[in-house]
């Protein structure tokens, strides 16, 4: 703002910039402050993700009623998670999937991805079959949507679409009702925050099929080649 | 300076003469949109309490630097950093609350009555006057969001701070707790400040024709 002033000036070709010194000494200082709150409270944040995660992750795999169930029997899931890398074309990406056993048997997939919502960065919680065929849950793990509108993607009514939604094919966000599995209702007034959950589980999906599917058992590093 | 109020009018105005919610009907957002339970209000207005004292003082050190058609820049500045910070915070201690209130803590920033004070007090007047007048606007401001919570969440949910209240008897009224409960519950207890307001006024300047033959 100031910068495109200077040039009317005249004169004091710099007093616009030198009205502004409060302006930009404020700026530094709250920046560094803001700095050292966030490196103070960074990790207490993601400690919390995490645990939120690692909660969610039985009823992402087994389904409210089952998970329930195991909690009142006492019973728990062994979680582990693992960093699965995939190359594509142009980067590589780094996904967090947390493989979800029950007394050694593979019950479940918690992936954890994230994109760009309407707002901000949208987080998700995608729970998969353990042969990637359907989706077994879903939960937003973080989202600054438009109140009312674009925030109505936390909603159980909004996300259980997605729960049995066929995973072996391409999900398609519909705005006039959906009649076949594999089509999401869109959140009316929020096109572009259903449109984005989507395209991020559809993304998610595609980039996780090889390395889940044909190296179910490697620890750590599950990447392949994609492109 | 002379005719600008002193510390301790400030802190009475902001909680009663000139609440923020129901005498200078600023800050609305929150008002209506975080009244469904009591904790959330509560936390709401300890959020923007912490901004609007932060955002005061600060305004208030540098109140002599201040260039006019700066200033707003400078509160917007400083405010917006305090809401990081309480979003922050938030969600580093108070996590589950700070996903039910979701984006509302940023939306802090935007909230009139703490750019309000900036412009009003805190750009005017010393740092005690600023801090007091901050203290006394945040009081008014969670009496107001309490007073409307608490009424939503015992006719909506029959529970206070979470806790049933009401006989189990009770039919929760669900659309207390819901959006349209917190225009019914905030125009209702608006009509009865306005009410309560006028009537008294009536009653000063009766005396007043009494008293003066």
């Amino acid at each position: 703002m100031d910068v495109e002033k200077k040039s009317f000036a005249g004169g004091l070709k710099s007093s616009n910039l030198v009205q502004a010194w409060l302006v930009m000494v404020l700026a530094v200082g709250f920046g560094i402050s803001l700095a050292g709150v966030q490196l103070l409270l960074g990790p207490v944040i993601e400690g919390n993700k995490l645990n939120e995660t690692l909660e969610k992750v039985p009823e992402l795999v087994l389904g409210n009623f089952l998970a329930a169930k195991m909690a009142s029997e006492n019973q728990t899931l062994e979680i582990v998670p693992r960093q699965v890398t995939v190359k594509k074309l142009d980067r590589t990406k780094f996904y967090i999937v947390y493989e979800a056993r029950y007394q050694g048997d593979l019950k479940g997939w918690v992936v954890k991805t994230k994109g760009q919502g309407y707002a901000d960065t949208i987080e998700l919680l995608l729970g998969l079959s353990p042969d990637l065929r359907s989706i077994t849950g879903l939960f937003v793990l973080d989202q600054k949507e438009t109140p009312g509108l674009g925030n109505k993607i936390i909603t159980h009514a909004w996300r259980s679409q997605f729960v049995d939604a066929p995973a072996d094919r391409t999900l398609v966000v519909i705005k006039t009702g959906s009649s076949r599995p594999g089509e999401i209702d869109v959140v009316t007034g929020a096109t572009i925050s259903s449109r984005s959950v989507t395209a991020m589980i559809n993304t998610a999906i595609g980039d996780l099929r090889n390395p889940l599917t044909t190296a179910p058992s490697s620890q750590g590093k599950g990447g392949k080649h994609n492109g | 300076m002379a005719d600008l109020p002193t510390a301790t009018e400030r802190f009475i105005n902001g909680i009663l003469p000139e609440n923020p919610v129901y005498r200078q009907l600023l800050g609305l957002c929150p008002t209506l949109a975080v009244t469904n339970s009591l904790n959330a209000a509560i936390t709401m207005a300890g959020a923007v309490g912490f901004v609007l004292l932060c955002a005061n003082v600060i305004t208030s050190l540098i109140r002599n630097l201040l260039k006019p058609h700066l200033r707003i820049v400078v509160f917007t500045l400083t405010i917006a950093t305090f809401v990081t910070i309480a979003d922050r915070f938030l969600a580093a201690y108070l996590y589950q609350m700070s996903k039910t209130l979701g984006p509302y803590i940023p939306l802090i920033i935007v909230n009139c009555i703490i750019i309000c004070r900036c412009e009003v007090c805190a750009s005017k007047q010393s740092p005690l006057v600023a801090a007091t007048d901050a203290i006394g606007q945040s009081l008014g401001f969670g009496l107001a969001l309490s007073s409307i919570a608490a009424i939503r969440e015992i006719l909506g949910a029959g529970s206070l701070f979470g806790l049933r209240v009401m006989p189990a008897a009770w039919p929760d009224w669900t659309i207390m707790v819901l959006p349209p409960g917190a225009f019914f519950t905030f125009g209702l207890l608006l009509g009865t400040v306005n009410w309560i307001v006028t009537r008294k006024g009536a009653k000063k300047s009766q005396r007043r024709e009494r008293s003066s033959p």
